[in-house]
């Protein structure tokens, strides 16, 4: 590593002030310790996120859900557990045991990385991500692999779920990563259906209209057929034919899921 | 350079560390508790696993600095002030739940971590929750023998099939 500066805020005010410069936030520190370890980044001071208790936490209300930036996979899961079962069962099979205690939420949708867990949670619910500046449509929030409407020094504090009727994701796993080869979210609402597929596209978590609109029509694992349009990635894990083919296995898997109410499945893939 | 304060098997330490000083490097160079291993430094095996708040946490993958004020356990924490071994301890030398050793340190904090969250976990709990634990002797089977043995569990008193 690089050697740099590590600031520890026990506000929001002051991480806010301290990222004003050429610092980069530090959230679980999942992903960006090990990029950090290989020189991928340089970052001068890191703003460490971990101490600001105002950013912790899940809290239901009549809205929906929120999930405080800084609250990690694992409190995420448990807090969950019976406001959205399936968002519960995505944040429970996050990497393995250990990173779930320290990755958090905020951090994995500032990173976006195009096989993360989380964007297909918050893309496939319509979230609403809440920062220290503004509120943001889960729709806009993702632009593309680790690509996000987030300007510089801006800090991910919350991120608002709406309560679906039913969902679940369900999940190819990665073995060796344990990040999804492909996964879907599903989410059945009073006004239609939402499907955010993972891990497949080289434009990073997406929308599957096609299957959102048979899935609104009729609920039910048989309807999602077909394979979605646009560049999809290939890499020693599995060929860009096998990841779109992958696509509607998991859709249906997840549909099954989310009508058996068991918050969603996963399967060890290539 | 930053102070941190922490206590680290019930004794209270503290000492200045760069930003970039991890906390396996703390335990281990700092305060020269050298049974946390480091085994691939990517976050990936596990042998570093401690426990900080009483959680399952991977050293290589958290910084010193950032864990001011916390309570560390680590693998030269979990016998008895007399040597006497830990329920788990005990269990991976009944059941021969090692070989070379060099991820045991890692596998017995998994493993104690899991039995405080869930004190009767199944076999196959057992297995999902050392998804973050690589072992490169044993196939794991002896590894969640011990595991099921310490929870108080009957297991097949035998070595892998």
């Amino acid at each position: 590593m690089y050697a740099f500066d590590i600031e520890r805020p026990t506000s929001l005010a002051d991480a806010k002030a301290l990222l004003a410069g050429e610092a980069q936030a530090l959230g679980g520190g999942q992903t960006l310790i090990p990029t950090l370890k290989q020189r991928l980044a340089d970052p001068g001071t890191l703003v460490c996120l971990s101490g600001i208790a105002e950013m912790k936490g899940v809290t239901s209300g009549p809205d929906g859900v929120a999930i405080g930036g800084g609250t990690t996979h694992a409190e995420a899961a448990e807090g969950l557990k019976d406001a959205i079962p399936g968002l519960a069962y995505l944040a429970s099979r996050i990497g393995d045991p250990a990173v779930r205690n320290r990755g958090t939420i905020g951090g994995s949708l500032a990173n976006d990385d195009p096989s993360a867990c989380w964007p297909a949670g918050a893309l496939g619910l319509g979230a609403t991500i809440v920062t220290d500046a503004r509120e943001i449509a889960a729709d806009d929030f993702f632009q593309g692999m680790f690509t996000t409407a987030l300007e510089d020094g801006e800090i991910v504090t919350a991120v608002r779920f709406p309560v679906p009727e039913a969902s679940a994701y369900s999940k190819m796993i990665q073995p060796a990563s344990r990040f999804p080869l492909v996964a879907a979210f599903v989410a059945r609402f009073p006004d239609g259906v939402r499907v955010a597929i993972t891990g497949a596209s080289e434009d990073g978590v997406f929308r599957w209209r096609e299957a959102e609109g048979a899935l609104s029509a009729d609920f039910s694992p048989e309807v999602v057929t077909g394979q979605p349009e646009g560049p999809m990635i290939a890499d020693l894990h599995g060929t860009a034919d096998y990841r779109r083919h992958l696509c509607a296995v998991m859709t249906r898997r997840a549909v099954r899921a989310a009508l058996d109410g068991t918050g969603g499945l996963s399967s060890a893939g290539a | 350079m930053p102070q941190v304060s922490m206590t680290v098997n019930g004794r209270a330490v503290s000492g200045e560390v760069e930003g970039r000083t991890l906390l396996v490097e703390f335990l281990r160079e700092g305060l020269r508790l050298t049974g946390t291993h480091v085994g691939c430094d990517t976050s990936q095996c596990g042998a570093c696993a401690v426990h900080v708040d009483g959680k399952l946490v991977k050293a290589c993958t958290a910084f010193a600095a950032e864990l001011d004020g916390a309570e560390v356990t680590t693998i030269e924490g979990m016998a008895g002030a007399d040597g006497s071994l830990s329920a788990v301890q005990q269990a991976f030398q009944d059941y021969h739940g090692l070989q070379c050793g060099f991820c045991t340190p890692g596998m017995v904090m998994a493993g104690a971590a899991l039995l405080e969250e869930n004190p009767r976990p199944s076999e196959a709990d057992v297995r999902q929750y050392l998804e973050g634990n690589i072992c490169r002797c044993t196939g794991y089977h002896n590894i969640v023998k011990a595991i099921m043995a310490a929870s108080g569990q009957e297991v097949e008193p035998v070595a892998a099939e």
